[in-house]
């Protein structure tokens, strides 16, 4: 299988501040990956850096190909559409009608007539089970709605990549499953590579064919394979702790 | 998924469909098979996907769509083209939504909705200053209720952050209106007068009115945008729940910081108006200084002060009041707190200028 994404001996900081050292990995082309750590370990710092919004000092970050850290401003943002993310808080624009904010990549990257531009908006509302919403604004929805909302938009222009922040954080564990569903359904149907950042274990485990285990002391990876095998077999303490704890 | 997709014909009129469609080709893909139902002017056409390598979702909307409007009969799906099919949920599409989408209100509508919202605005407004006319006593007998720490916080942000723009602007209007007042008393012989012009517009009128309206443009869009970000973040919520009262907790440390400093500010702003005319008369119009500050004191005194600086305290009240208000009045997201802070400094603005109209009749009756 082809990879997607390659990250080699990444050093991430801000200014002085390290936060990540050394950090190498490698997402399969199709595959569900989850970059997993407690809070502050530095997995939002490093999802900045895979879609572009940090650029490289140390080690190197391919997305698709292209090297985030030589790539000049304008390829990046080319580059940008070729994946979709979803925010934590669903990162929908508060002026826009739902229908307005998915049709917004769409309408600034083709020239799609207007009855396809609809019929495409409502579809992609459909898939994510918000069919009639396209008039309601954000404030209009409670947090989860607003995920599944963020999510249309991510997939409005069906990237090759998907990345997700937190994609269950604040969700109960009913609407946390409808994500899952939703994240499987779109990963098996269109073959998506997905990358998901997250402490949520019930997502890593039905999830996941591959994570990875941030560390905040060791500033880098303390774990790395299928999830199954690491809650199996690891001997590491501090992986023992992150993935045998009681979710119930 | 960038290849894109071959379009041949077979004998049959069947369209075979090979490569890859996928976004990026859906604007050409549908223009070209409006062109063939255009052209060929057939009641429908068989699109065959057997060499289909792929679609995204795109693609197979596109050929949904084609196919719901009756013009074309797709076969030969393969498995992976099928699987993204599967995502499509065609009924939801036609669901019809369950807002209207918002229409363009007609003029007179729109006009009465604005008076509405005027009437009910101005309701808010006085419930507000009741809710303020009680809490500020409450605060003042009871002393340790206030937040004092936050009162120097605020009139650090207000007053003392502010007196380098308020000194700099000041000490320009007081050069500008000197100059050319300086003008037209020179044809006159009249030189001294700029003097007493100057004194007359800084104290009475421009020193509190400037002031005022940076302080507005400053400070009360801050109040606003802060308390409307406490109100979509939920911690005017938690306050309450915690037994706080919003308006004593974050309005009266913001409206007593505002009192206190901006008389102190327009005085600093008076300073620096006669300043400013003093340079032009010193060096534009040959006055000496004692001159320019006798002839200033000479029609300028106590009660002209005393009264711009009631105006101030006035206009601090309106400026801190009309922010807080309008960040207590958000609700919604952050286009609600881009609203809040506009409609905060247009609000004091226009009330700090009905503010100074009411106080210019009061005062000429006064004397």
């Amino acid at each position: 299988m082809e990879e997607a994404i390659i990250v080699e001996n990444l050093t991430a900081a801000y200014g002085d501040n390290v936060i990540l050292t050394d950090v190498s990995f490698r997402v399969l082309r199709g595959e569900i990956f989850a970059i997993a750590g407690g809070s502050g370990c530095g997995k939002s710092t490093l999802l900045k850096y895979l879609i572009g919004l940090y650029r490289p000092e140390v080690g190197r970050v391919i997305v698709e190909g292209v090297d985030i850290a030589q790539a000049d401003d304008d390829t990046i943002n080319a580059h940008r559409r070729k994946f979709g993310v979803l925010f934590q808080s669903g990162g929908l624009i508060g002026s826009m009608t739902l229908a307005e904010n998915i049709a917004l990549p769409l309408k600034e990257t083709l020239h799609l007539p207007s009855p396809f531009l609809t019929y495409l908006v409502r579809a992609k509302l459909g898939m994510v089970n918000l069919a009639g919403y396209e008039n309601h604004y954000p404030a209009e929805l409670s947090g989860g709605m607003k995920k599944r909302a963020g999510l249309a938009r991510a997939i409005a222009l069906d990237p090759a990549i998907l990345f997700f922040d937190e994609p269950t954080a604040g969700l109960d564990p009913v609407t946390s499953r409808e994500i899952y569903e939703l994240i499987s359904i779109i990963n098996r149907g269109m073959k998506t590579t997905m990358v998901i950042v997250t402490h949520d274990l019930d997502l890593i485990f039905r999830l996941a064919h591959e994570v990875i285990l941030l560390d905040g002391e060791k500033k880098g990876i303390i774990a790395r394979g299928k999830p199954e095998e690491l809650k199996s077999f690891t001997r590491d303490r501090r992986v023992q702790a992150f993935f045998q704890r009681d979710t119930r | 998924m960038a290849k894109g997709y071959q379009l041949s014909r077979e004998k049959d009129g069947t369209i075979r469909l090979s490569g890859q469609l996928s976004l990026p080709q859906v604007p050409l893909f549908l223009k070209e098979m409006e062109r063939i139902f255009h052209e060929e002017n057939q009641a429908s056409f068989k699109i065959d996907l057997t060499d289909l390598e792929g679609v995204d979702s795109a693609g197979a909307l596109a050929l949904a769509q084609l196919e719901e409007t009756g013009k074309a009969i797709i076969k030969g799906m393969t498995e992976e083209v099928r699987r993204v099919f599967e995502l499509i949920d065609r009924d939801t599409i036609h669901q019809p939504p369950l807002h209207e989408a918002e229409q363009r209100t007609p003029l007179f509508e729109s006009v009465g909705a604005l008076c509405i919202k005027m009437a009910y605005d101005f309701v808010t407004l006085m419930t507000f200053a009741g809710e303020l006319i009680i809490s500020l006593p409450y605060c003042l007998f009871h002393p340790r209720s206030l937040r004092w720490n936050d009162i120097f916080r605020n009139m650090k942000r207000t007053g003392v952050d502010a007196l380098p723009i308020v000194g700099l602007l000041s000490l320009l209007i007081g050069l500008i209106m000197a100059f050319m007042s300086s003008l037209q008393l020179k044809q006159l012989g009249a030189n001294i007068y700029v003097a007493s012009l100057v004194g007359i517009a800084i104290i009475k009128e421009l020193g509190p009115m400037m002031t005022a309206i940076i302080v507005a443009g400053r400070s009360g869009s801050a109040f606003a945008a802060e308390i409307g970000t406490m109100i979509v973040n939920e911690e005017v919520d938690a306050l309450t729940t915690m037994g706080f009262h919003p308006i004593r907790f974050l309005a009266i440390p913001k409206i007593i910081a505002t009192a206190i400093v901006v008389p102190l500010l327009t005085l600093y702003a008076m300073m620096f108006g006669i300043l400013g005319g003093l340079i032009v008369g010193i060096i534009g119009l040959d006055i000496t200084l004692t001159t320019y500050l006798r002839e200033s004191l000479r029609v300028v005194d106590v009660w002209d002060v005393t009264t711009s600086l009631i105006k101030a305290f006035t206009f601090a009240l309106l400026i801190a009041g009309v922010g807080c208000h309008r960040g207590f009045q958000v609700s919604g997201g952050a286009e609600a707190v881009g609203e809040a802070t506009t409609s905060a400094v247009v609000t004091s603005i226009f009330l700090i200028i009905v503010a100074d109209a009411a106080y210019a009749v009061i005062l000429h009756y006064i004397g």
